[in-house]
């Protein structure tokens, strides 16, 4: 081996490393100019917040799949699992009602169990992946029909909605918020902003990547590999519920098309945020930007009428494509 | 004989940096060529130049006498010309005879023509005197195998100048002498072979040529004959080498681990043994005698039944994490696939064993990289840019790099698992003296090494293993080539019988 030939080959990368980087801010950028030149409503408050608010569902469990998927590992499961969550959430609010009446009581219920449900969901990928050995695409492509389906039966192929007083008591954290932003604009936030210190500056998100990086390597180092990779998936379960909370009191109902492609929308997120897909890599603050690009094009496309909006997914998708191919370009140069 | 293939003032430079420095070599059909040099010296670029996996920057390509220049590798191997790798370029889920054939192979009309293929395929390994069955998987074979499937594979090729990359590196004594006489068969056959190897005694032996090559230039060309081994490691380090192994210190008097009835599954049965303050004990033995595996198991890496005591306490089983915080840590054999995260930096790769030390919740930077700069100091690694990745790095400088990671946990015992594979010999006498420093400061250290010179130069007492047990114990003036190989090998001293 010779190390200097390599060793020069270091500083080009390192360069297109950087354009990687900045590459995402710069799209985000210019979607916001576009969207601002089309429509001038597009910075109004309204607007502003109206998207932040639903970008939040997605971003939040974005930023546990960031996790997952640096650990080396995949959640296809998150999109039924929300509908899963929202609906064992519902049904176990509605029954309460009787018991706690509608109230705080009622609400904190629902979202306790809402929060434990999306762990033991976690959890059970986690262990299965973790313990059990199963490849997680294997396990969490499973699970990913199993609550999609579960949600239809426990809706009987309809619709689970809230009690009506129920729904009304509790859509201000969806609708409300503080000083004007609301409760899931603010949560994402500190999701973020914990999420990216975690990955950053503790030992838990250099674990991750160890971890997703080399396997071997981060047992060989006395890194508990089992535990870090099966704690990604509760912790991404956890997020699940999150969202899900924040989700609820949005429509007060759930279905078995709730969550519809949210784990791709996710995943999708990740990837365009710099987390390499094979992990060993993971930029939170990236998800953020890839979720936020996401909603944007479908914004806008809905704001200006020179695209259709149905070309959304297109578009989405030829960007996440895009977003690979600039990784590639980044590492083709040694 | 004219050269079939010969670099004229060959120099390459990658950005700013020329790495060769006008080098001229020549390989003559059925001669051995041996390029020698320390980690880094240029030899691996030299190899990537002649196998056309790089362009030169300056100089001339000649073969048969007429200038050429390689559009890629696949434009050397239709000249001939075939590279094999340290690392293998087989496909480990494809059988032996897919392997040999992938890229060409042979088709009665759409169709593959398996017959065939399998026919030729069992005359090459033939050729090679390898009796493998075409049929199996190449991840089911031995690494000895693998190598002479890649060699067939170059055969296949109708190769007539072979580059060879180390191929003994990861080889037994009794496997490296099954493929050097399959290469002086082909050096018989008319085939240019270029050898490059860390293991001069080798090259002493087989080569009929010897290049030495030192910081990207050419030192010397010298016939074999009457070059020594002493002598060519002096002309590749450039200075008078003194003793390889320093001096060994005392043992202290007591026992720091304890190893009863350890048993791996599969691997390792009944083994017991007891490691001294200060002690370097060697473990030596063939290649799948379990030495491996025994230390794996030791500290948590594989499932194990047995007991393990470290100061007289019992270790939890099946934790690295918990021997670690017992002071006992291993450092594997393998650093590219289980030692170092080769596409992270070297500060990430440096703390990740210890990293609980770094800081409380936060990670911290600044002593991450205080760290860094004393492990340079301290491990003598060359990096020419701190922000390199581990993977970059030569792999003495990885070796250095692995080592001191290890030693960021503090710990009291080490394990070192083949401390100098594949590296130079400069760097090999580094890694002597860092072992010998660390019993002489009261450390305790297990060296299991396939190099039986390094065995016997470092450790005070001796381990030898065969077929998954303790065979022998052998200390002072018991510890010979000789004794060792023969306990290794299951043969008794009296009656030379199987034990």
């Amino acid at each position: 081996m010779t190390d200097t030939t390599v060793e020069s080959d270091a500083t080009p990368r390192r360069g297109a490393l950087r354009l990687q980087t900045i590459g995402p801010v710069l799209a985000l950028i210019a979607l916001i100019i576009l969207g601002a030149s089309l429509n001038s409503n597009f910075l109004g408050y309204a607007n502003v917040t109206n998207v932040l608010a639903r970008s939040a569902f997605i971003g939040i469990i974005a930023i546990g799949m960031t996790f997952v998927i640096t650990g080396g590992g995949i959640d296809l499961s998150v999109g039924s699992m929300a509908a899963f969550v929202a609906g064992v959430m519902i049904m176990t609010m509605n029954a309460l009602i009787p018991v706690l009446g509608i109230g705080v009581p009622l609400v904190a219920a629902g979202m306790a169990v809402a929060l434990l449900t999306g762990l033991a969901a976690g959890l059970l990928n986690g262990v299965l992946i973790a313990k059990v050995g199963i490849e997680a695409f294997i396990v969490t492509l499973g699970a990913m029909g199993v609550y999609r389906s579960l949600t239809t039966w426990l809706a009987d192929g309809g619709t689970l909605s809230l009690n009506f007083d129920a729904r009304s008591f509790y859509r201000p954290v969806y609708y409300d918020g503080l000083l004007g932003v609301p409760w899931p604009i603010i949560v994402f936030a500190v999701v973020a902003i914990v999420g990216e210190i975690a990955m950053r500056k503790t030992a838990y998100g250099r674990h991750c990547a160890a971890l997703g990086a080399n396997e071997q390597v981060a047992r060989y180092s006395a890194v508990r590999v089992d535990a870090v990779r099966m704690s990604t998936y509760v912790l991404l379960g956890g997020l699940v519920g999150l969202a899900t909370i924040m989700y609820v009191p949005r429509l007060g109902s759930a279905s078995g098309s709730t969550g519809t492609l949210w784990e791709l929308e996710a995943i999708a997120a990740v990837i365009i945020g710099g987390t390499v897909l094979k992990g060993g890599f993971g930029r939170v603050w990236g998800t953020v930007i890839g979720v936020l690009i996401l909603s944007l094009i479908d914004n806008i496309l809905n704001l200006a009428s020179i695209v259709s909006p149905y070309l959304n997914g297109t578009i989405q998708g030829v960007i996440v494509i895009l977003a690979v191919v600039l990784q590639r370009q980044g590492k083709s140069a040694d | 004989m004219t050269a079939i293939l010969e670099a004229r003032g060959v120099t390459r430079s990658f950005g700013p940096i020329e790495v060769l420095h006008g080098v001229d070599f020549s390989l003559v059909p059925g001669e051995i060529h041996a390029l020698i040099g320390e980690n880094g010296a240029g030899k691996s670029t030299m190899m990537k130049i002649l196998g056309g996996y790089l362009a030169p920057t300056t100089g001339a390509l000649m073969l048969d006498g007429k200038q050429v220049s390689f559009a890629d590798q696949r434009a050397a191997e239709a000249a001939g010309i075939l590279m094999i790798h340290q690392e293998f370029n087989l496909a480990l889920q494809l059988t032996v005879e897919e392997n040999l054939f992938l890229g060409r192979e042979k088709r009665r009309g759409p169709f593959l023509d398996g017959r065939a293929m399998r026919e030729e395929a069992r005359t090459l390994l033939a050729r090679l005197d390898c009796h493998v069955d075409p049929r199996r998987r190449i991840q089911d074979l031995s690494v000895p195998n693998r190598q002479m499937v890649e060699i067939a594979r170059a055969l296949g090729r109708q190769a007539r100048v072979l580059i060879m990359d180390e191929p003994t590196a990861v080889l037994t004594g009794r496997e490296t002498d099954v493929l050097l006489e399959q290469i002086e068969r082909l050096k018989a056959q008319g085939t240019a072979i270029l050898y490059t190897s860390h293991k001069l005694d080798e090259i002493a032996r087989i080569a009929d040529r010897v290049t030495v090559l030192r910081d990207g230039t050419h030192i010397t060309t010298r016939p074999a004959e009457g070059f020594t081994e002493h002598a060519m490691a002096e002309a590749m380090v450039g200075r008078e080498l003194s003793d390889l192994f320093p001096a060994k210190a005392k043992p202290g008097a007591d026992v720091v681990l304890e190893v009863e009835g350890l048993t791996v599954p599969g691997y390792v049965r009944d083994a017991s043994f007891t490691l001294r303050r200060g002690e370097v004990l060697g473990f030596a033995g063939l290649v799948g005698a379990g030495r491996t595996e025994l230390m794996e198991g030791i500290v948590g890496l594989r499932p194990a039944q047995g007991t393990v005591r470290v100061n007289g306490t019992p270790l939890k089983p099946g934790s690295v994490r918990a021997a670690r915080e017992a002071g006992l840590v291993y450092l594997t054999e393998d650093r590219k696939d289980k030692g170092l995260l080769l596409g992270k930096a070297l500060t990430e790769n440096l703390t990740l064993l210890a990293l609980d030390t770094f800081g409380g919740v936060f990670i911290d930077p600044q002593a991450e990289d205080q760290a860094l700069d004393q492990a340079i100091e301290e491990f003598d690694i060359r990096v020419k840019d701190r922000k390199l990745l581990a993977g970059s790095l030569s792999g003495g400088n990885q070796q250095k790099l692995l080592m001191a990671k290890t030693m960021l946990a503090k710990p009291q015992i080490v394990i070192i698992d083949e401390p100098t594979r594949g590296i130079d010999i400069g760097t090999k006498q580094q890694i002597y003296e860092f072992i010998a420093a660390l019993a002489a400061q009261g450390k305790s250290v297990i060296v299991v090494s396939s190099e039986l010179p390094e065995v016997i130069g470092l450790s005070s007492r001796v381990c030898v293993m065969g077929r998954g047990h303790i065979a022998a114990e052998l200390s002072g003036a018991e510890i010979t080539e000789d004794a060792i190989l023969r306990r290794a090998m299951g043969v008794s001293e009296t009656t030379g019988e199987p034990a």
